[in-house]
C-alpha cells in the first residue's frame, strides 16, 4: 500500500541509474543512517558498543569485501581473514613508527598494502579455476599467518607475538570510548560501502560479473581477463585490509595473527553465502546473522537450561546448533537472505495481488 | 644419507596418511561434484565413536562393525537431510553445506562422547626397526600397506564394477546419468558410505598417532594441498599428490626450516601445490576441461 | 517462402552498391586439436557491408572459423587481416578493441545481470573512467556512464526490448535471449558483427524477426556480418556471398546462386552415390 512506485517517473537516465530508484527506498536509508549514527548512540550501552555494534560493522566490511571478489567477480578465496591480517599489521607498523600521519592516511596505506598483496595471491586465478582457487588461496591464508607469527619485525618483537593498538587520535582528541570507536567504524564502514556500491553499479561491477557469469564470452567482449581478476582481488583486499586495521584498532585493541585465522576465513565466507552472494546489503544481513546468532544461542541456552548442563556441552551444542541453521537457511534461501528481502519487497509492491 | 632417507620414508609414510582422508574426499568430489569440507570431521567422528565403543569393553572387531554401521546412517542421513534438498544447488553452496555439516558433526560428536582426548590402541607397535641402517617406524609401514591395500579395492570398484561405472557416469553429468536410469540418491548414499568407510580408517590411523581429539577434524587442511596437486577426481593423484607433499614437506622442516624460523609445515605444501598448478591448472591427474563456446 | 517477402521489403535495391573493399582477408588457416584437423588450410576474403555466411554441415569447422577469427582459438598456421592490420595471433579482448563482435551459438549471456547491464558490458571496453572515479560517481565517471546509457537504449530501441531491460537475463525466454546477445554485440558498435546460429531452435515467427534485424543492422549501421546459420532458405535470401566447408576443409564460395548449383555442395549436402 505505502510501498509504491506508481507516480514517480524518471525524466532522466541518472535517476533511473541512483541506488535507490524508488523513493521509499531512499527515504528507508536515510532513517536507517539516522538511527545508525543518532537513535542508538542514545541508547546504547558500552557492552554493546564493544561487543555487537563494532564487530559487527566491521565484519559487514569484511564481509564486504569478500563480496566483492567471490560474489561479484566469482574468485572463490578462503583466505579472507589473512588480508586482514595484513592490514591490520601494516595500520599498526604505519601508526606506531610513524605517530605522526593521520590515522585515516595510515588506514588507506594499509588498505594499498593489502591491496599489493591480495594481487600477488591473485596471481594464480588467471590459470586457476574454482574450488582449485579457492584452496590455492589457503596459501595465502597459511603463509601470511606464518609470516606474522615469524617475522619479529612485523610486531616489533614483542614476545608474547600480539600487538597491542594505541588509541587513535583525530585533530588531537584521543578516540577511546566505545561511542567514539563506533563513530569511526560506522563513518568509515559507510563511505567505504557507499563506494563500493557505486563502483559495483558501473563498468567496474559490470566487468566482474562477466567474468564471473562467462568468462569466455566476457573475454569476446573486450574485457581483459588479467586486469579484471587482479583488479578485484586488489579491491576486495583494500576492503579486507581496512576491515583487519578497524579490527584491530577499534574492536580488539590487542591482537595476534592467530585470530585471522582459517576459522575466521570461513566465518567471512558464511556472511556471503547466508546473507547473499553479489549483493552490498547481503554482506551486511549476513555478518548480522553470523555475528549474532553465536550470542543469541548463547543466552538463548542459559535462558532455557541455566545451569542443569555444563558448560562444556553449552559450547558444543552451540556449534551443533550453529551448524545445524547454517544448512537449513542454505536450504529455504541458497540465494541468501538478501533474496529473501527482495521478495519481500516485490511482494508488497503488488500486494493485494499475488502476481 | 641415511638420515636424509630416514626423513624422506618418514615423509612419504606420513603422505601416506594425508592420502587416505584425500581419498574419501575424492570419493565424494568424483560422485557429485561436492568439495566436502566435513572428512575431516567424519574421520573424527568416527574415531571417537569407535574408541568411546572399546572403552565401554567392546570387542576390537564389534566396535569396528558398530562403527561402520552409524557411518552408513550418517550418509543416508547426510543424502536425505542436507544433499537431496541441496540439489541443483551452485557447488559453492554445497560446500558451504559441508562445512556446516563439519560444524555440527563436530558438536555432535564431543556432545555424544565428550570432548577430553582418548588415547587409542590398535595394537600395532610403534617400534622402529631398521631396514638396513635406514630406522622405519613399524606403524608407519603398517598404515602405508593399509592405504594401499585400499587404494587398490577403491581402483577395483571404480573401474571394473558396474557400481564403478554408474559412479562415473554421474561424475561427469548428474542429468545424462539420471535419464538412462541411474539412481542418483542411490549412488550419492553409496559414496558417502564409501567415504564414510575410508574415514573410520583414516581415523584410527590417525587416532592413534595424535590421540582421538577434536583436532582429527583438521586434517582436512593437510588434505586440501595433496588434493590440489593430484586433482580432484583422481584416485591416483590423491595417493602420489600425498606422496610428494609428505615428503616435500617433512624434508623442507628439516632442511629449510631452521633457517627461517621453522614452522613451514603449514605453509609449505600450499605453496608447493600452488607453484604445481601454474603448470598443470587442473593437477597432475585432473581431467583437463576442454571449454567450447 | 516468408523469408523471401521479408528480404525483398527490407533491403533496398542498391543495396549491392554500397558494397566496398575487403575487410576480412583470412589466408590459409589451419587448426588442429591435438590430431583433430578442425580447419584445413581455408581462404576467404569478406568485404565491407557485406553478409557473408558460412554453411556446412555439422563439424564443418564453422564455428572453430569465427573463433579464429575473433582470436578465441590460435591457428598454427595462416593469417588474417582486418582492416588493414594483419596478424597471426591475437588475443580475444584485442579483437574486440578492434572492432569484432559477436554472439555465440549456445547462448553466453550473463545470467546474473539484467538485460541492461548485459547490454552495457558491450560498451565496458570504450569507458574510460577507472575504478577511483566510479567509485565517487561524480562528475567524469557518472557523465561517461549516463553517455553510455543513452547509446545502450539506442541499441535497446533498436532491437526492441525495451520493456524486458531491467530483467535478469536468465528469466528470459531462449528467443528474446538470443536477442539480447545480439544487442550486446551491437552495443559494442562493431565493425564486423560474427553470428553464430542466430536463428537456431526459433519457431518461424522469431526467426523472421531476426532475419528483419540482421539487414537492418547492415543497413542502418553499416555493419559487415558474417552470418553461420543452417537454414538454407533464410541463408540464400540474407547474404550477398556464401562459403560452404566440409569437414574442415573450404569446397567452395560465391555467391548464394553460384554456390547452389555446385555439384560438390550438393555432394557435400546430399551425400553421393558411388
Amino acid at each position: 500500500m505505502f510501498y509504491r512506485e506508481t507516480g514517480q517517473f524518471k525524466t532522466s537516465y541518472s535517476a533511473d541509474e541512483a541506488i535507490f530508484p524508488i523513493r521509499q527506498d531512499f527515504v528507508g536509508f536515510w532513517i536507517i543512517m539516522a538511527i545508525a549514527f543518532v537513535g542508538i548512540p542514545l541508547i546504547a550501552n558500552e557492552y554493546y558498543f564493544t561487543a555487537i555494534l563494532v564487530p559487527f560493522l566491521i565484519s559487514g566490511l569484511a564481509a564486504l569485501g569478500l563480496n566483492i571478489l567471490t560474489g561479484y567477480a566469482g574468485q572463490l578465496s578462503l583466505g579472507s581473514a589473512a588480508f586482514m591480517s595484513v592490514g591490520a599489521f601494516s595500520a599498526w607498523n604505519f601508526i606506531t613508527r610513524i605517530p605522526e600521519m593521520p590515522f585515516l592516511i595510515s588506514f588507506i596505506l594499509s588498505g594499498v598494502i593489502a591491496a599489493a598483496v591480495g594481487i600477488f595471491f591473485g596471481i594464480p586465478s588467471l590459470r586457476i579455476k574454482g574450488f582449485y582457487l579457492a584452496v590455492a588461496t589457503l596459501a595465502a591464508q597459511f603463509f601470511i599467518e606464518w609470516i606474522f607469527t615469524h617475522v619479529g619485525w612485523f610486531y616489533n618483537y614483542d614476545p608474547s607475538g600480539s600487538i597491542t593498538t594505541p588509541p587513535l587520535t583525530l585533530f588531537g582528541f584521543e578516540l577511546i570510548s566505545p561511542m567514539s570507536r563506533y563513530y569511526v567504524t560506522l563513518t568509515i564502514v559507510t563511505v567505504m560501502a557507499l563506494l563500493a556500491k557505486n563502483m559495483m553499479r558501473c563498468s567496474v561491477g559490470r566487468d566482474f560479473m562477466a567474468v564471473r557469469d562467462m568468462d569466455i564470452a566476457a573475454e569476446v567482449i573486450g574485457i581483459p581477463m588479467l586486469k579484471t581478476k587482479l583488479l578485484a582481488f586488489a579491491i576486495s583486499s583494500f576492503y579486507l585490509g581496512i576491515a583487519g586495521a578497524l579490527w584491530a584498532f577499534t574492536y580488539l585493541g590487542n591482537v595476534e595473527p592467530a585470530a585471522f585465522d582459517i576459522a575466521m576465513s570461513l566465518r567471512i565466507l558464511f556472511m556471503i553465502i547466508i546473507g547473499g552472494v553479489g549483493t552490498i546489503l547481503g554482506s551486511f544481513i549476513g555478518a548480522a546473522f553470523i555475528m549474532l546468532l553465536p550470542i543469541f544461542l548463547n543466552l538463548g541456552a542459559h535462558a532455557l537450561f541455566g545451569d542443569l548442563i555444563s558448560q562444556q556441552l553449552l559450547v558444543v551444542s552451540e556449534l551443533m546448533v550453529f551448524g545445524g541453521l547454517i544448512i537449513f537457511f542454505l536450504i529455504i534461501e541458497p540465494h541468501g537472505m538478501a533474496r529473501l528481502w527482495q521478495i519481500v519487497k516485490e511482494k508488497i509492491r503488488m500486494w493485494p495481488f499475488p502476481y | 644419507m641415511a638420515f636424509f632417507m630416514e626423513v624422506l620414508i618418514a615423509g612419504l609414510l606420513a603422505g601416506v596418511m594425508y592420502s587416505l582422508v584425500a581419498l574419501g574426499f575424492v570419493l565424494i568430489f568424483k560422485a557429485s561434484g561436492v568439495l566436502n569440507y566435513a572428512q575431516g570431521t567424519m574421520a573424527l567422528f568416527a574415531a571417537l565413536s569407535f574408541v568411546s565403543f572399546m572403552e565401554m569393553g567392546v570387542n576390537f572387531w564389534i566396535a569396528l562393525v558398530i562403527t561402520a554401521i552409524i557411518m552408513i546412517i550418517l550418509a543416508f542421513v547426510v543424502e536425505r537431510v542436507v544433499l537431496r534438498p541441496l540439489v541443483n544447488q551452485p557447488l559453492i553452496t554445497l560446500f558451504m553445506a559441508t562445512i556446516g555439516l563439519s560444524f555440527f558433526l563436530e558438536g555432535f560428536a564431543q556432545a555424544l562422547w565428550g570432548s577430553q582426548v582418548h588415547r587409542l590402541e590398535l595394537g600395532i607397535s610403534d617400534d622402529p626397526i631398521f631396514i638396513g641402517d635406514i630406522m622405519v617406524s613399524q606403524f608407519d609401514i603398517f598404515a602405508g600397506v593399509t592405504a594401499a591395500a585400499m587404494v587398490g579395492g577403491l581402483a577395483f570398484f571404480f573401474n571394473k564394477t558396474k557400481m564403478g561405472r554408474a559412479l562415473r557416469a554421474v561424475a561427469d553429468d548428474h542429468q545424462a546419468a539420471l535419464s538412462i536410469g541411474i539412481p542418483l540418491r542411490h549412488i550419492w548414499v553409496l559414496v558417502w558410505v564409501v567415504a564414510g568407510f575410508v574415514a573410520i580408517v583414516a581415523g584410527l590411523l590417525w587416532g592413534s598417532r595424535l590421540g582421538v581429539q577434536f583436532a582429527l577434524a583438521l586434517i582436512i587442511l593437510k588434505a586440501f594441498p595433496v588434493l590440489i596437486l593430484g586433482g580432484f577426481e583422481s584416485i591416483p593423484g590423491a595417493i602420489v599428490g600425498g606422496l610428494i607433499i609428505g615428503s616435500s614437506e617433512k624434508l623442507a622442516e628439516v632442511y629449510l626450516g631452521p633457517y627461517v624460523g621453522g614452522g613451514i609445515e603449514n605453509f609449505f605444501p600450499y605453496m608447493l601445490a600452488l607453484v604445481f598448478l601454474l603448470f598443470r591448472p587442473y593437477g597432475l591427474f585432473g581431467e583437463v576441461h576442454i571449454e567450447r563456446v | 517462402m516468408a523469408e523471401i517477402e521479408i528480404q525483398t521489403a527490407a533491403a533496398p535495391a542498391g543495396r549491392a552498391r554500397q558494397i566496398g573493399d575487403i575487410i576480412l582477408e583470412v589466408e590459409d588457416i589451419t587448426l588442429t586439436f591435438g590430431g583433430l584437423t578442425a580447419i584445413d588450410n581455408v581462404s576467404f576474403n569478406v568485404r565491407e557491408h557485406e553478409i557473408f555466411s558460412i554453411i556446412g554441415p555439422n563439424g564443418a569447422g564453422k564455428s572453430s572459423m569465427l573463433n579464429v577469427i575473433n582470436g578465441v582459438y590460435h591457428p598454427q598456421k595462416g593469417q588474417i587481416t582486418f582492416n588493414g592490420k594483419t596478424r597471426k595471433q591475437m588475443k580475444a579482448h584485442h579483437s574486440a578493441a578492434e572492432g569484432i563482435a559477436r554472439t555465440f551459438q549456445n547462448i553466453a549471456l550473463f545470467k546474473g545481470m539484467t538485460v541492461l547491464d548485459n547490454v552495457m558490458t558491450g560498451r565496458n571496453k570504450m569507458m574510460k573512467s577507472n575504478f577511483l572515479t566510479q567509485a565517487i560517481y561524480w562528475g567524469k565517471g557518472r557523465r561517461e556512464e549516463m553517455e553510455h546509457r543513452r547509446k545502450v537504449e539506442d541499441v535497446i530501441d533498436f532491437l526492441e526490448i525495451q520493456s524486458i531491460r531491467k530483467t535478469p537475463v536468465g528469466r528470459l525466454p531462449y528467443g528474446l535471449q538470443k536477442r539480447v546477445e545480439l544487442a550486446r554485440a551491437l552495443a559494442a558498435e562493431p565493425k564486423l558483427l560474427l553470428l553464430d546460429e542466430p536463428m537456431a531452435g526459433m519457431n518461424v515467427e522469431e526467426k523472421e524477426d531476426m532475419c528483419r534485424f540482421v539487414l537492418d543492422i547492415n543497413d542502418e549501421y553499416g555493419t559487415t556480418i558474417i552470418l553461420i546459420e543452417h537454414d538454407m532458405g533464410v541463408v540464400m535470401d540474407l547474404s550477398d556471398r556464401v562459403v560452404v566447408l566440409n569437414y574442415g576443409g573450404k569446397i567452395t564460395d560465391g555467391t548464394p546462386d553460384e554456390v547452389c548449383n555446385n555439384q560438390a555442395v550438393i555432394d557435400a549436402y546430399l551425400g553421393v552415390t558411388e
